[in-house]
């Protein structure tokens, strides 16, 4: 019988797209991350349910969060404990600053080379850039297979699993060795909810950098008594990289130019909701057979 | 790094049987890419029973049409796609590899990249080619891949290059690049690619147990008039009044990431960089404000119809007519006024 299985799930704090304001852009083309609102990357939530239901199944298994960004993005790690996951590993160093997906791969498959997970799971991609690259660029790194847009984990085999996968035309059913990399589709099962035992019992971890902050205050020092709120936290030295592969220098692609959106001028015909107005607009569509 | 006369890669997905569309596109725009570059356009086909493939690529410019041929290569799999691909590109060093933004293309072109460590950036909605000067070297490119995409969200429009790695790739989603015979048909001349010597055994592991082929239910592609909703349809329920007038109007429904996210309606409908792309002849948008990242999938509609609220909303910019005012008024008249003047 599978047992004790090591589950690993990346994660990603991103920015909330959809709330963008005008000073979200550095000069030199990089997202300032700090003028936004930052949430679990929705796909990610999806992987952490996924990891979750695996350790359900496997007896003796755990689940830790991997995640690289600045010392806020530790709130993920929280917030994957409180429901339902272990503990995790925080990559963060002004070293990984901007990263492209290359060099972001780079970065957390050193740090995989330590954890040496037996499943890996992430979201399909993040809501930030939508490239969906991370994951197989991991697998590629670590010389492991993949499977992208899991959907479900329907047999646990010895040293495999059975997973089923959305395709655009389908599904299909693959069956894969461990150790894996599988990205998680946002049509897989909802992340559960936070369990209130678990905010109470997590709500004081702490990453590293975070006890070095304010080492006397009362947080840092529960902290730094008990294992289990202690927030690995690594700076690119611990993951022992090669520093030409790190960050912007690391990054094959370059952003060359940032332009904000400005649409393209053209005269719309304004209307309002008056009756005579829709009637005359229906009657025109009409004649010009654009309608019917 | 890379020597000149490196020529353009285009990956030629299979569907069915049959070349992809979005491939199709690619070696579209990959014609041009190759002309303005002076270079050859390479077709790469991996799959089975692809004879007489070349006949329909060279209609659409590809001078080479690189092909393995075996049921390893159907149903894909990322490992032989990944191993065959990086070796082909490793002999014969492409400067351009392009691939459709597709579940295929996006399982294992991150990989290709991963392993040649070269850069690979995302659902491109242009491709040029330009000089670049390197900010802080100085240092001067000619001839690089303007790789150019919405970003975060689409409030901007970024332009990538990859100045010192080859091939530059990019992935580009179906529907986004025209699709047209070239003026001057490639040659086709086929090559077989010697894929025994890229494939390791360990490439194998994944085995595919079962596939069910399940055409997609809704596809709005090929609506000729699309009603879509976006965010200020304010709830699911209230999303229903865009399916009536699409009803009356015998229109697909579409809608905006927003409406998509808020779960006003399904993945399938959305349109936009994240979702399809369309160009129907007529666009009803019904509580869309119109970010870029909605108008890259619509932009190209003959007509467009926007009602909103906000005068000001940037989907008016676009739009044929703007309506200004509350969807929930100005729908049902539409559906009563329709009803009136046609017979």
């Amino acid at each position: 019988m599978l047992q004790n299985l090591k589950i690993l799930v990346l994660a990603k704090q991103v920015p909330d797209t959809r709330n963008v304001g005008k000073d979200a852009m550095t000069p030199e083309g990089t997202v300032n991350r700090a003028a936004l609102p930052a949430i679990f990357n929705p796909e990610d939530l999806n992987a952490l349910e996924a990891a979750l239901r695996l350790k359900d199944r496997v007896a003796g298994s755990t689940v830790h969060i991997l995640t690289m960004g600045p010392q806020r993005a530790a709130d993920i790690i929280r917030d994957a404990m409180f429901r339902g996951a272990d503990g995790g590993y925080l990559l963060s160093g002004r070293e990984f600053a901007g990263s492209d997906t290359l060099a972001t791969s780079y970065a957390l498959s050193c740090a995989l080379r330590k954890i040496s997970p037996d499943v890996i799971f992430a979201g399909r991609q993040a809501i930030d850039g939508d490239t969906a690259q991370v994951g197989p660029q991991v697998a590629e790194k670590l010389g492991l297979p993949q499977v992208t847009y899991a959907e479900e984990i329907v047999e646990i085999k010895e040293n495999a699993l059975i997973i089923k996968r959305r395709l655009e035309h389908g599904v299909e059913t693959v069956e894969c060795p461990l150790p894996a990399v599988i990205t998680v589709n946002g049509s897989a099962a909802e992340c559960r909810p936070r369990n209130a035992k678990r905010v109470m019992k997590y709500k004081g971890a702490l990453a590293g950098s975070e006890i070095a902050a304010a080492p006397e205050s009362p947080a840092a020092q529960r902290a730094a008594a008990k294992s289990y709120l202690q927030i690995v936290e690594w700076a690119p030295a611990d993951v022992d990289p090669d520093p030409a592969q790190l960050g912007l220098q690391g990054s094959p692609t370059k952003v060359k130019k940032i332009e904000n959106v400005v649409f393209a001028a053209k005269e719309a015909k304004r209307l309002t909701a008056a009756d005579e107005e829709i009637n005359s607009l229906m009657v025109e569509l009409i004649a010009s057979h654009t309608l019917g | 790094m890379h020597t000149e006369m490196n020529n353009v890669f285009v990956y030629i997905e299979m569907e069915g049987g049959k070349v992809a569309d979005v491939s199709l596109e690619l070696l579209t725009k990959g014609r041009e890419l190759a002309s303005t570059l002076g270079v050859k356009l390479e077709a790469v086909a991996l799959g089975h029973n692809l004879a007489g493939l070349e006949k329909e690529l060279a209609k659409y410019g590809a001078d080479t049409v690189w092909v393995a041929d075996d049921e390893l290569f159907e149903p894909f799999r990322t490992l032989p796609h990944t191993s065959v691909m990086c070796g082909l590109i490793e002999q014969e060093k492409p400067q351009i590899a392009l691939f459709g933004a597709t579940p295929v293309g996006r399982d294992f072109a991150p990989r290709v990249s991963s392993a040649l460590h070269s850069g690979l950036t995302a659902d491109c909605t242009q491709l040029e080619i330009g000089d670049h000067k390197d900010a802080k070297s100085g240092k001067e490119y000619k001839d690089l891949l303007y790789q150019i995409r919405p970003a975060f969200g689409g409030n901007i429009i970024a332009t990538i290059v990859n100045p010192d790695h080859r091939p530059q790739m990019a992935t580009v989603r179906e529907g986004v690049m025209r699709k047209e015979y070239a003026a001057q048909p490639g040659k086709g001349e086929v090559k077989t690619i010697d894929w025994k010597k890229f494939v390791k055994d360990t490439d194998l592991v994944v085995k595919i147990v079962d596939r069910q082929i399940e055409e997609r239910k809704i596809d709005i592609k090929g609506a000729s008039i699309i009603v879509a909703g976006g965010y200020g349809m304010g709830s699911k329920e209230n999303f229903k009044l865009v399916h009536d007038l699409a009803d009356v109007l015998g229109a697909e429904v579409g809608a905006s990431r927003a409406a998509v996210d808020a779960g006003f309606t399904d993945h399938a409908r959305q349109v936009g960089q994240t979702g399809v792309t369309v160009r129907p002849k007529l666009y009803i948008a019904c509580g869309i404000s119109g970010q870029i990242q909605h108008t890259a999938g619509m932009d190209q509609s003959s007509m467009v119809i926007s009602i909103n609220t906000d005068p000001e909303a940037p989907i008016n910019k676009i739009a044929d007519y703007a309506i200004t005012g509350d969807v929930n008024e100005i729908i049902p008249k539409m559906i009563k006024y329709y009803k009136q003047n046609s017979k």
